[in-house]
């Protein structure tokens, strides 16, 4: 095999992992088509360069072809066919661009209320949710959706847009008002103080206040949306996270020719949260074998220590029998594994839930059976009252009990997203058909 | 105090290993589609990241549509060499000497041809995952594509029963005889593959750099002219009045030569292609696929029918 950066000595191999300031933002955009969500894309694709001239070209012949007069930028994000027939999105498309500091995904999540869903796949890796405002409209009960579900699933910071000035004559008063309104929700439900919330009045249509300020709105001193998005911390938390370390993959090329690695025994994953240090002491969960970081390695790189979402190799000190679905923390940070759970769960799939079948967790890189304990309420996701039910429907969110056939090492969502988080499946089709946050 | 976190290239390159692992956690019998092009390069460099010291849990494949640049199959098998891990090759000539793969005409591309010649081979050794080079900037319907994309028994894809995916929780389980395509570098936009391919040092096939090459401009088009094939066979000859010219050109993307044309360049280096990619006017298969342009939706329909 070929050597990887093997030269480089340890110094550089830090500074290379841990000094780039061209950080990636994943972030979501919450509205319905009629709040000029796809224009809002579109502008930012178009403004940062990104879009280019054939596509261009493209979109400037549908909207010809639709009988439109200006080059419809929301087309740039209308994806398949079936739905460009209909005009409208109904799953979730991923866009791309990049400032030259920063790359940035977008995750494009349509905001009907039968798409809650969609929703809720958007926002759970999104660090970042732009909620749209039509400023005729004001805070509307979608807003109130849109704000509940970015809360539920915890990203960090909210910008809400109040889009569509140029309709209300670029008022101050009418986006004071605005911002006053949501921020009086955003109390109500936990969501200010909880979260970084920040408003920008804009028109995406004319594209005050996205990349350019224009000079419609003097009286908003604030950043632009770009100016935003450039600053917004990449990490989903400021807070020190304990360290999680899920065992995707056990490496032992025993076999090999090479002496060297018969006793090679490497733990593959992706640190889930927190850091790891060679020398730290460790225990394999569920076992409780304890033991001692011996190397970190990216492919033949050595590390001395290791961060948040980078996928390494763990060498121990000791031999430990240890196997995919386990879950190695440090061990001052151990976990109790657990057998039940309590959860938020928004339901995915078309079929409703059936109390009385055996689902698949997968949480982790772990799966277990799971029966349902309880349904304890369904949360209507307008108002935000917990009404009685019996069963789960495509969208609908409820607070769930499971118990479970294999012990799970959990966090509560709260304070931690990778180990908080759970998918259901459903055994005969394999589908997805939920999506679980441990409470 | 803000956190560290990773850079861009840092953080593709952890969630395209992680995605890798997963299939070779999750499915039992995997592959690796490899074409000896820039992105399936890419994901060999990631593989070796993924799984040394040991070997890939999968074997690598490559659909051969008998078009390809020589100096590209030259480049797979030595590049294959040189990491000591398995290559499968199937043939879309197999294929067309079986009758499961009817030209309408001698000339006709033969691109959209290759899922029957995947289908096959994944059904002859009962692949359950395909782990593809495909990235969702390449083209609008991609955007909504999954990390783990669900194909039935026909190898198709079915746009309105993909499985969410939500955190980094991929459900790659699927029953006999359906199937998975695997994509870890969805992510990635043709930027980020050339930044990394500048970072990896990541050797590639000397037609991805400016070349002098003879070729033919035809309706705004630049074909490449008398390809000599591994075969001997020459394809691509002028057609009648047509006249043969020397340009500097380079390929963006390398695939079957009917439906691959170079773009004009002098870009004879990566650091070279990176600026030049930072400041392109036109989409890589915009550019570059014949055989995207026919229509806005062609695509789609294309993957419909289990087209990679």
């Amino acid at each position: 095999m070929t050597t990887i950066n093997q030269d480089k000595n340890q110094d550089n191999n830090q500074e290379n992992h841990m000094q780039h300031n061209d950080s990636l933002l994943r972030f979501m955009t919450c509205g319905s088509v009629d709040d000029g969500k796809s224009t809002l894309i579109g502008r930012l694709l178009f403004d940062s360069k990104t879009i280019l001239a054939d596509t261009m070209t493209n979109i400037s012949n549908t909207s010809k072809k639709r009988g439109m007069e200006a080059v419809d930028l929301s087309l740039l994000t209308d994806g398949l066919q079936a739905e460009r027939e209909q005009g409208i999105t109904i799953d979730v498309a991923y866009r791309y661009f990049s400032t030259g500091t920063r790359k940035y995904i977008i995750a494009d999540a349509p905001g009907h209320e039968q798409y809650t869903r969609n929703m809720v796949t958007a926002a759970s890796t999104a660090n970042l949710a732009i909620i749209l405002i039509d400023a005729r409209r004001g805070v509307l009960t979608q807003t109130r959706r849109h704000s509940y579900l970015a809360h539920l699933v915890g990203i960090p910071h909210i910008v809400v847009a109040v889009n569509k000035m140029d309709l209300v004559d670029y008022s101050q008063e009418t986006y004071d008002k605005i911002c006053a309104d949501y921020m009086q929700f955003a109390k109500e439900i936990g969501l200010a103080g909880a979260r970084d919330i920040r408003f920008i009045p804009m028109s995406a249509l004319n594209g005050d206040m996205l990349v350019d300020r224009l000079e419609n709105m003097p009286w908003y001193q604030g950043e632009t949306l770009l100016e935003m998005l450039e600053k917004a911390p990449a990490a989903h938390t400021e807070q020190s996270e304990q360290f999680r370390f899920p065992v995707q993959f056990v490496c032992r090329p025993h076999a090999s020719a090479d002496a060297d690695l018969h006793d090679f025994r490497g733990f593959m994953g992706r640190v889930e949260s927190g850091e790891v240090t060679v020398g730290d002491a460790v225990t394999v969960l569920p076992n409780g074998y304890q033991s001692k970081v011996k190397a970190i390695q990216i492919g033949d790189e050595q590390l001395q220590n290791a961060t948040t979402e980078q996928s390494i190799t763990l060498l121990l000190e000791d031999e430990i029998d240890t196997s995919r679905g386990d879950m190695i923390v440090k061990s001052n940070e151990t976990i109790e594994p657990v057998k039940q759970i309590e959860a938020f769960v928004c339901w995915l799939g078309e079929t409703p839930l059936s109390p009385a079948r055996t689902y698949i967790l997968r949480h982790t890189t772990r799966e277990s059976k799971a029966k349902i304990g309880a349904i304890h309420y369904k949360v209507d996701v307008n108002t935000l009252e917990e009404q009685q039910t019996s069963d789960l429907k495509m969208n609908d969110i409820a607070r769930l009990s499971f118990k479970l056939a294999q012990p799970l090492m959990i966090d509560s969502y709260k304070t931690n997203r990778a180990t908080g988080a759970f998918i259901v499946i459903d055994e005969s089709t394999n589908s997805t058909v939920g999506a679980g946050m441990i409470v | 105090m803000t956190k560290k976190t990773l850079s861009h290239l840092d953080w593709l390159e952890a969630e395209a290993i992680h995605i890798l692992r997963e299939v070779a956690g999750q499915c039992s019998n995997p592959v690796l589609l490899f074409s000896g092009g820039k992105d399936s390069l890419c994901i060999v460099r990631l593989a070796e990241k993924a799984f040394r010291p040991g070997r890939f849990p999968f074997p690598l494949m490559h659909i051969d549509t008998g078009h390809n640049y020589q100096e590209v199959v030259e480049f797979r098998d030595r590049r294959v060499a040189e990491i000591g891990e398995r290559l499968i090759v199937r043939s879309l000539e197999d294929s067309m000497e079986r009758g499961t793969i009817v030209l309408k005409h001698p000339d006709e591309p033969r691109n959209k041809h290759q899922s029957v010649t995947l289908l096959e081979a994944i059904e002859e050794f009962g692949f359950d995952c395909c782990i593809g080079g495909a990235r969702r900037d390449e083209e609008k319907a991609r955007a909504k594509e999954r990390i783990m994309s669900f194909r039935d028994e026909f190898g198709q894809w079915d746009p309105k029963n993909q499985r969410p995916e939500l955190w980094n929780l991929y459900n790659a389980r699927s029953h006999k005889g359906e199937n998975i395509r695997a994509f870890p570098i969805s992510n990635w936009t043709e930027m980020d593959v050339w930044q990394y391919i500048e970072r990896e040092k990541l050797e590639l096939p000397s037609i991805y750099f400016a070349h002098d090459r003879d070729v033919i401009l035809r309706n705004g088009d630049i074909i490449p002219a008398n390809v000599k094939l591994a075969s001997g066979e020459v394809i691509n000859k002028p057609r009648d009045g047509e006249e043969i010219v020397s340009k500097q050109v380079r390929f963006r993307t390398v695939g079957d030569i009917t439906c691959t044309a170079p773009v004009y360049s002098d870009a004879d280096t990566t650091e070279k292609i990176v600026i030049e990619t930072a400041t392109t006017t036109i989409t890589e298969r915009g550019a570059t696929r014949l055989d995207d342009q026919t229509s806005d939706a062609s695509m789609e329909l294309r993957k419909k029918e289990g087209y990679f």
